[in-house]
């Protein structure tokens, strides 16, 4: 299938409808100064709506922050314009500095440098290592 | 941690098959305690039987940890739970520094946890830390080079309570399953009530009578960890006449003034669940009352003279419990401690 908008980089499709901006900032990616395309509310065949995110030159992008923000994400990674593989967001057990914490309580509200830790429970949820706290957007 | 648990586990004596549930002390060996899911049920049950050998062989541990110091970091004042982690080392030849509460602005002046306890593990053997807010003791855990015991942590966890808990129930009951217990009182915010539902979950075959007004009712998370045990069950009522009769152990908690928002939903709530002779005279003669203490008025003075009330026995059970856990994870043997366990085969 031949590609529009990028021709090296990587499609981050499926993305849940309306959240395309809350996933570039948590991949850290800087939408004034990146090439990238954004689809929003578009039709989807599995989901109703979707976002698709295209982004030129994503060879230095983390995307371990998909597996918590967009776990029913496709990630198509495009060469020459053509995509050369598809792959779904990994779910690491443990995020380190990817997501705070929102629990006022938390000792990471207080303690100076602490890393924010989570880990996925056995019931597929992100917890605060600290205070188990559910992840939040 | 199951890390540090795999890297001893070649250690373990070969008796252990003889005794599965004898897990060395080794293995717990310079580790810290910040949540009793940190450990297996059986090193869980070897601290209750050290606590248990402890108290009949005090003079036999009284050199445990000669030459070790303890610090206690409070960073909220716990003047009970701070005396019992003392007089625990104390007992077992160590000694003690520490700060709390007043002391604590002039002590850290806004010190990290991380910095405070890289420069304690320069002092002390071991820590026991108390701190407002959740999480505090695994920051601590991680910044330390020496164990770190959860002394509470902002209502999040408080492992030696459960641990203490426990002890009392077996003292008094002579084992932990095949138990009816009722919980009483602050269901909802009480976490002592939490973490010792959790543990008893872990270890099986407990029907749970909880006990509360609407108000305070026990959380979806806690009953639906009952439900996962196989073999635990409960019910839940705001009468406690009508079930007094079932249960071995009576968990009677203190109504938190603080979880209220007017004066009159507490004074209403607090005067709900008083426990008194009268109530008591429906009560198996073998029932144990247990209480975190302190107690505001949820238990009558006149009940402190009846043989079912085990909680000022807890308080010595607490003590005994640190003086096992701190020597364990110091790695200290118990003099004589094997010699039990011979016996006991
Ligand atoms: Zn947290």
């Amino acid at each position: 299938m031949k590609v529009t908008s990028i021709v090296d980089g990587i499609i981050i499709d499926h993305v849940q409808s309306g959240t395309a901006l809350k996933v570039l900032h948590y991949l850290h990616v800087d939408p004034t100064s990146t090439r990238l395309a954004l689809i929003m509310n578009t039709d989807s065949h599995k989901y109703g709506r979707k976002d698709i995110i295209k982004i030129e030159e994503s060879d230095d992008l983390d995307l371990t922050a998909l597996g918590f923000i967009a776990p029913q994400a496709t990630v198509d990674m495009v060469r020459q314009g053509h995509i050369v593989s598809k792959h779904k967001p990994d779910r690491p057990v443990h995020l380190v500095n990817v997501i705070s914490c929102v629990n006022p309580r938390c000792v990471t509200s207080v303690e100076r440098g602490a890393d924010q830790c989570f880990h996925l429970d056995d019931s597929g949820v992100y917890r605060c290592d600290y205070c188990d706290e559910k992840a939040e957007l | 941690m199951s890390e540090q648990f795999d890297r001893h586990s070649g250690e373990v004596p070969s008796t252990d098959s003889v005794f599965p549930n004898h897990v060395s002390s080794r293995s717990l060996q310079g580790r810290s305690l910040v949540t009793l899911d940190d450990i297996s049920l059986p090193q869980i049950k070897d601290l209750l039987d050290r606590a248990a050998y402890i108290d009949s062989h005090r003079r036999e541990v009284a050199h445990t940890c000669d030459g070790r110091v303890l610090a206690t970091l409070f960073y909220e004042p716990s003047t009970r739970t701070r005396l019992s982690f003392e007089t625990a080392m104390l007992r077992l030849g160590g000694q003690v520094i520490g700060f709390a509460g007043a002391q604590l602005a002039s002590v850290s002046k806004g010190e990290s946890i991380s910095d405070t306890l890289k420069t304690v593990s320069n002092y002390a053997d071991i820590v026991a830390m108390r701190h407002p807010k959740e999480g505090a003791a695994l920051v601590a855990s991680r910044a330390a080079s020496v164990p770190v015991i959860n002394a509470g942590d902002g209502g999040h966890m408080h492992p030696t309570q459960t641990l203490t808990d426990l002890a009392t129930i077996r003292a008094r009951k002579g084992r932990l399953t095949n138990l009816t217990i009722g919980m009483c009182g602050d269901l909802t915010f009480g976490r002592t009530v939490h973490s010792l539902i959790s543990t008893l979950c872990r270890l099986g075959q407990v029907d749970f009578v909880l006990i509360s007004p609407d108000e305070l009712k026990t959380p979806e998370y806690i009953l639906e960890r009952i439900d996962a045990s196989p073999t635990c069950t409960y019910r839940e009522t705001s009468d406690l006449g009508e079930v007094i009769g079932d249960l071995d152990i009576l968990y009677m908690t203190r109504v938190q003034k603080e979880r209220f928002f007017n004066e009159d939903d507490y004074l209403r709530l607090r005067d709900t669940y008083i426990l008194d002779e009268e109530k008591l005279k429906a009560a198996r003669p073998d029932m144990a009352i247990l209480h975190p203490l302190p107690r505001v008025n949820e238990i009558t003075a006149g009940v402190d003279q009846d043989p079912r009330a085990a909680y000022f026995e807890q308080v010595r059970n607490g003590m005994l419990v640190r003086m096992a856990l701190e020597s364990a994870l110091l790695g200290d043997e118990l003099p004589g401690y094997q010699v039990r366990k011979e016996v006991q085969a």
